[in-house]
């Protein structure tokens, strides 16, 4: 009896512990599953996050928002068309039974939002040529029914960095820290740090980055002890970050020093440090693909296309700035934002600008100056065009002059 | 350039005491012959409520009591299914690590999508470091006052538990008995103790302890709640190799704590050690940073493998560790 017992208290626990930490890892079965149609009324939307759809923060949340919000834009319902299977690992094998499943629900499109999901969506688009796959952050596509999506968030870094730029001329101090999840191994971050990194200097040319690699997307606790770092032993008076919680925000918060967040706005995590912090709206994004494979799904490849948009499309942007950036910052982030915006100038190119001026009259200055790396080889030649796309999103592996990787 | 090494003394204790509460409470329930596995979840669950209460009433005293009784109450839980029901604790402390943790997640989840939010802290901030106590005279000493004597109540109160838990097992008479119980609890029952009681007694403080430090992760994080990952970061499960690390004594806990503490450190800090004083700690920078981070876990399993090694009578390992005592098998 007494092992009875025990074997159902364990039992029950077990399964409650199941339900808290997957929170849904199936599918809702809500919709009423007819195949085939691409009407408004029947149009169902699938989607594979990497954590739970119940995130408050974070990449899956950002994903997940935008999806919804999209949905709302066209015409759908979220609780009734929109089909989730969450906490999917990196895994051809778990991807694909999610992709199964969604099919099996009558998806019409399905967006996949991790890198690794890349190899098994590709397959599958062969098995349904009649759904449309759509991966974030991926390299592959095919010309029917496979594309990637991703953005220009270094433009919003650039913008950032801005903000980071006026800052450390106002208070004297040139040293600028940036805590990142990865330094030159991915392109995601080695451009979001140069993009940043030119941001600062067009304000503040003498202005020096140090970057902290934390080597991992997510912990806390390393997060925390970078920024501490960086301002303690490099006298950092701005902390920018490319990870995923807010303890860098907050550590400048606790230490009187500024910064830039990233994915949200993260004043309310800093209300002193926090100056502007460089967002996403994945909804720019989903609610163009939805647009496209609702009207015709046929021609999806030639009207969406592989996705890489940037601040002209609105996928991304900068956050309110804060009271807490210099009176100057608004004024010139319009500037720079207009430049990008009308596509007369870009970030990597041979063009640097530079910002003068008060408040109220800041104006912006084009010269012509080599994309210089740390380490004195000359990238881009002075008033030469913006480097590849393809350099961006997949191969740049090199710091720009005034970067310095402290470990 | 003294400012880093101060700095790193200071990280080496206000990150790593965490691990010695998980420690001191995973001996002392190993000593009742129990083996604990639960100990991830049992801090993050004591993280949770300890913190949640104690930003309502912003007060500190109450979030330790809060964390302690809820805690407890997971040690009750264990000890009702391992002592009571005889469930096997391995399977047993594992559930309630993904329990602990999936609750963490659950109630995190649930408040910061409710109306009214993850709770903000208000007035004196319910901060471990922002708590430090100055120790007149003691904290005013150049570079060792900031590094030792300039720490919150918690950080003492950790290494008071494992000063204190050494005496209780050495010099007292429960303490002998419940070593007793943990090296053959037949034995013990037959010069009446009460197996059951001591077991179910000292599971339930050693678990409150270890909520004790779920809750100081908590503090030092901010107290922010994200979907990233746990405060408590897997320090559960070091603890539990910590305890073998101090060969089941509280004294060496605390050895034991900053000796990896050390290494953890130093991960973090390798590159600003270098930078700070370019001759004498320079080489550090030509190792790679991804070494670092492998360096604590290496220290120990470095360490695990020589103290089993050890011979059997010099180990503190409680004989009869892991194995449910049955009154009627005697």
């Amino acid at each position: 009896m007494k092992k009875l017992i025990s074997m159902l208290v364990t039992a029950a626990l077990a399964i409650t512990s199941v339900f808290a930490l997957a929170g849904c890892n199936s599918a809702k079965e809500t919709g009423n599953g007819t195949e085939g149609g691409n009407g408004a009324s029947d149009f169902k939307v699938g989607a594979i996050y990497i954590n739970s759809q119940n995130d408050t923060a974070g990449y899956t949340y950002a994903h997940h928002h935008g999806i919804t919000e999209a949905m709302k834009q066209v015409g759908l319902d979220p609780a009734k068309d929109l089909f989730i299977v969450d906490n999917v690992p990196e895994d051809d094998e778990k991807v694909k039974q999610a992709i199964d499943q969604l099919a099996g629900n009558g998806c019409n499109i399905i967006f996949g939002i991790s890198f690794g999901y890349i190899n098994a969506m590709e397959e599958k688009a062969k098995e349904y040529p009649d759904i449309i796959f759509s991966h974030a952050t991926g390299y592959l596509s095919n010309d029917k029914n496979f594309n990637n999506y991703f953005g220009r968030i270094y433009q919003a870094r650039y913008l950032a960095g801005i903000a980071a730029g006026y800052k450390s001329l106002a208070t004297g101090n040139n040293n600028i820290g940036y805590v990142s999840a990865w330094g030159t191994e991915y392109a995601e971050t080695c451009s979001g740090i140069n993009g940043f990194a030119l941001g600062v200097l067009a304000v503040n040319p003498d202005a020096k980055i140090n970057v902290y690699e934390i080597s991992t997307w997510g912990d806390q606790e390393l997060e925390r002890q970078a920024a501490e770092t960086l301002i303690d032993t490099y006298g950092c008076g701005v902390i920018a970050q490319h990870c995923d919680s807010a303890q860098p925000q907050i550590v400048a918060n606790e230490k009187g020093v500024f910064g830039c967040g990233y994915n949200s706005d993260m004043t309310k995590e800093a209300p002193n440090a926090h100056l502007v912090a460089p967002v996403w709206n994945w909804d720019a994004y989903y609610a163009t693909a939805m647009k496209a494979a609702m009207t015709d799904p046929s021609t999806f490849m030639t009207t969406v296309g592989n996705y890489y948009e940037g601040l002209n499309s609105g996928l991304v942007d900068v956050s309110e700035l804060s009271a807490n950036c210099e009176p100057q910052t608004k004024e010139a982030i319009e500037l720079a934002k207009k430049m990008m915006i009308s596509g007369e100038w870009d970030v990597f190119s041979g063009v640097k600008l530079s910002f003068s001026g008060d408040t109220g009259s800041v104006t912006v200055e084009k010269t012509n100056s080599a994309l210089v790396t740390n380490d004195g080889k000359e990238i881009v030649a002075a008033g030469g065009p913006s480097v590849d796309d393809g350099v961006i999103q997949g191969s740049m592996n090199y710091y720009v002059e005034g970067v310095t990787q402290v470990n | 350039m003294l400012d880093v090494l101060t700095l790193f003394l200071f990280n080496i204790i206000v990150y790593n005491i965490p691990l010695l509460y998980g420690t001191t409470g995973e001996i002392m329930i190993e000593k009742s012959g129990s083996l604990n596995l639960g100990v991830e979840g049992t801090m993050a669950i004591g993280a949770v409520a300890g913190y949640l209460v104690g930003a309502r009433c912003d007060n500190l005293f109450i979030a330790c009591v809060v964390s302690f009784i809820a805690s407890g109450l997971v040690g009750l839980l264990f000890s009702f299914l391992t002592v009571t029901l005889q469930a096997n604790q391995n399977v047993t402390g594992l559930t309630i690590t993904t329990f602990g943790v999936a609750f963490y997640y659950f109630v995190g989840n649930a408040l910061s999508n409710s109306p009214e939010g993850w709770p903000k802290l208000s007035g004196t901030r319910l901060d471990a470091q922002s708590q430090a106590i100055h120790i007149p005279g003691l904290s005013d000493i150049p570079f060792i006052g900031k590094a030792f004597f300039s720490h919150g109540i918690l950080v003492y109160a950790g290494i008071l538990i494992a000063v204190l838990m050494w005496l209780y097992f050495k010099k007292t008479v429960p303490g002998l008995k419940l070593r007793a119980i943990g090296e053959n609890p037949a034995a013990a029952d037959s010069l009446g103790v009460n197996v059951a009681l001591y077991k179910y007694a000292h599971i339930i403080v050693g678990s409150g302890i270890m909520g004790l430090g779920g809750l100081y992760m908590g503090l030092n994080m901010g107290g922010t709640f994200e979907g990233s990952n746990c405060w408590i970061n897997g320090y559960g499960w070091i603890s539990i190799a910590l305890v073998i690390f101090a060969n089941w004594s509280p004294a060496k806990a605390i050895l034991g704590t900053f000796l990896f503490g050390f290494f953890n450190t130093l991960r973090v800090q390798n590159a600003a050690l270098a930078y700070a004083f370019p001759n004498a700690l320079g080489w550090l920078t030509k190792i790679p940073s991804h070494f670092f981070s492998a360096l604590p876990f290496i220290i120990t399993l470095i360490v695990l493998i020589t103290s089993s090694l050890t011979a059997k009578g010099k180990s503190g390992e409680p004989q009869a560790i892991g194995r449910n005592y049955y009154r009627e098998d005697r």
